[in-house]
């Protein structure tokens, strides 16, 4: 039989409160780990090069684009998809806005969002443009994306 | 995700760095540092780095320092880039770094990962190329403190095995009246046709530049025609574009003609600014 050139090696990662324990690559991303391995299909893969925020995951409360994290990097750390969060308020500020068309990207923003709720509850304009510059959305619901926190915070533009 | 399997190691000293370092090349590995990845993944992905082994420098401590002792400030060179920003203990530094990617790519890259990147811009190194910072490096050798004006032709020139532990920077230059202008064809975010830091200190302005060559830079010959006061400011800006070094990108961004453009309307606005008129 031939010999498996793959090194793996063992890892535990906490995800959305869970340990889980996983055989990865040291190669291998955050975001293939997640959806290749645990499942979590949640996050998703767009442009693979750390531009397009799709795959935006929260590690330890901070928001990292998970197609340039190695998996490896968040061990003891702790990992949230949008699997872990449920019924936040900014998932039904979305859905309550009609923020998004295809959603594809709606992971990614949920996730920036999210993390910069929890760094600063009440973002001024400038902070909200200069986190979300970071997701891009192909269906341009940027308007709705903007009223979606907007109610969050409640307040107005 | 990298096709190649690597090994990575994640040491918590300096020592232990160059240690696996030295162990992986007597092993004929290709062992590279590591910082926030964002360079060494993205351009992994597309087999334009190569290598088999990675040795994360996050875990070592004076990486993460980010103080003030009695002379200097001390920036390690592990700080991801917004741990600046929200510290903001170098206003000029802060504006430069908020220019870089986006906000959520600059939780991941580091500022030694900037400044010792492949990429043109590495916009981060800016502030230290006009503040006259030093650069703290590790290698064989020990520690060594070089001036970073020095060291810094292009790239960092590090020998194989070094790697850059901190930046220095004299407290004196802290507080400096500075500009940092990032211009771009359109939009908010992405790459830039030119960057621009400038700090004046005493009476004369120090400039440096990203987007405009392939590498950034400092330009003392086009600081002496920029601080010529004997000469109206048109001809001085016209005699420092004549200095500005070669090749001048020319490229999706912005040809090399309106680059300069751009270059000439920018040292303007900047130095109208600095010398208060």
């Amino acid at each position: 039989m031939a010999q498996s050139l793959v090194k793996k090696i063992g890892v535990s990662l906490e995800i959305n409160g869970e340990q889980r324990q996983v055989e990865i690559r040291p190669a291998d991303t955050l975001l293939y780990v997640l959806r290749n391995y645990l499942g979590l299909t949640g996050a998703k893969p767009g442009c693979l090069n750390g531009d397009c925020g799709a795959c935006s995951v929260i590690v330890n409360e901070k928001v990292y684009k998970s197609c340039i994290m190695l998996a490896v990097e968040a061990v003891e750390s702790k990992v949230t998809s949008i699997e872990g969060l449920s019924d936040s308020p900014i998932q039904k500020a979305f859905v309550e806005h009609f923020a998004f068309q295809c959603g594809y990207c709606t992971p990614g923003f949920i996730m920036n969002t999210h993390a910069m709720l929890l760094h600063e509850p009440h973002p001024t304009y400038e902070t909200i443009k200069e986190w979300l510059s970071s997701n891009i959305c192909r269906c341009t619901s940027y308007q709705e994306i903007e009223d979606a926190v907007f109610s969050v915070i409640g307040r107005d533009k | 995700m990298l096709a190649a399997n690597i090994e990575y190691y994640k040491p918590a000293t300096i020592q232990a760095a160059l240690e696996q370092f030295y162990l992986l090349k007597n092993k004929r590995k290709r062992p590279i540092y590591y910082g926030g990845g964002t360079e060494v993944l993205t351009l992994g992905r597309l087999n334009l780095i190569e290598t088999d082994a990675v040795i994360d420098l996050k875990g070592i401590r004076e990486c993460q320092s980010f103080e003030f002792d009695q002379e200097y400030l001390i920036t390690g060179a592990a700080l991801p880039l917004t741990y600046i920003e929200e510290k903001n203990l170098f206003p000029l530094l802060t504006s430069s770094s908020m220019g870089i990617a986006d906000h959520t790519a600059r939780n991941k890259i580091t500022i030694g990962g900037n400044i010792c990147g492949q990429i043109f811009y590495r916009e981060a190194v800016l502030p230290f190329l006009i503040c006259e910072s030093k650069a703290v490096i590790a290698g064989e050798n020990g520690i060594q403190i070089f001036a970073l004006n020095e060291i810094f032709n292009e790239t960092l020139q590090l020998e194989e095995g070094q790697f850059l532990l901190q930046l220095l920077t004299e407290k004196r230059y802290i507080h400096l009246p500075f500009v940092s202008i990032k211009k771009r064809q359109q939009w908010d975010t992405g790459y830039p046709l030119l960057t621009v830091a400038a700090v004046k200190v005493e009476d004369q302005i120090r400039f440096a530049f990203s987007g405009l060559c392939p590498f950034p830079f400092r330009s003392r010959k086009m600081e002496d025609e920029l601080n010529n006061l004997q000469l109206p400011l048109k001809e001085r800006i016209s005699r420092a574009l004549l200095q500005v070094p070669s090749p001048i990108l020319d490229d999706i961004e912005g040809s090399k003609d309106y680059r300069l453009f751009v270059l000439r309307n920018t040292l303007n606005e900047i130095i109208l600014d600095l010398e208060g008129k």
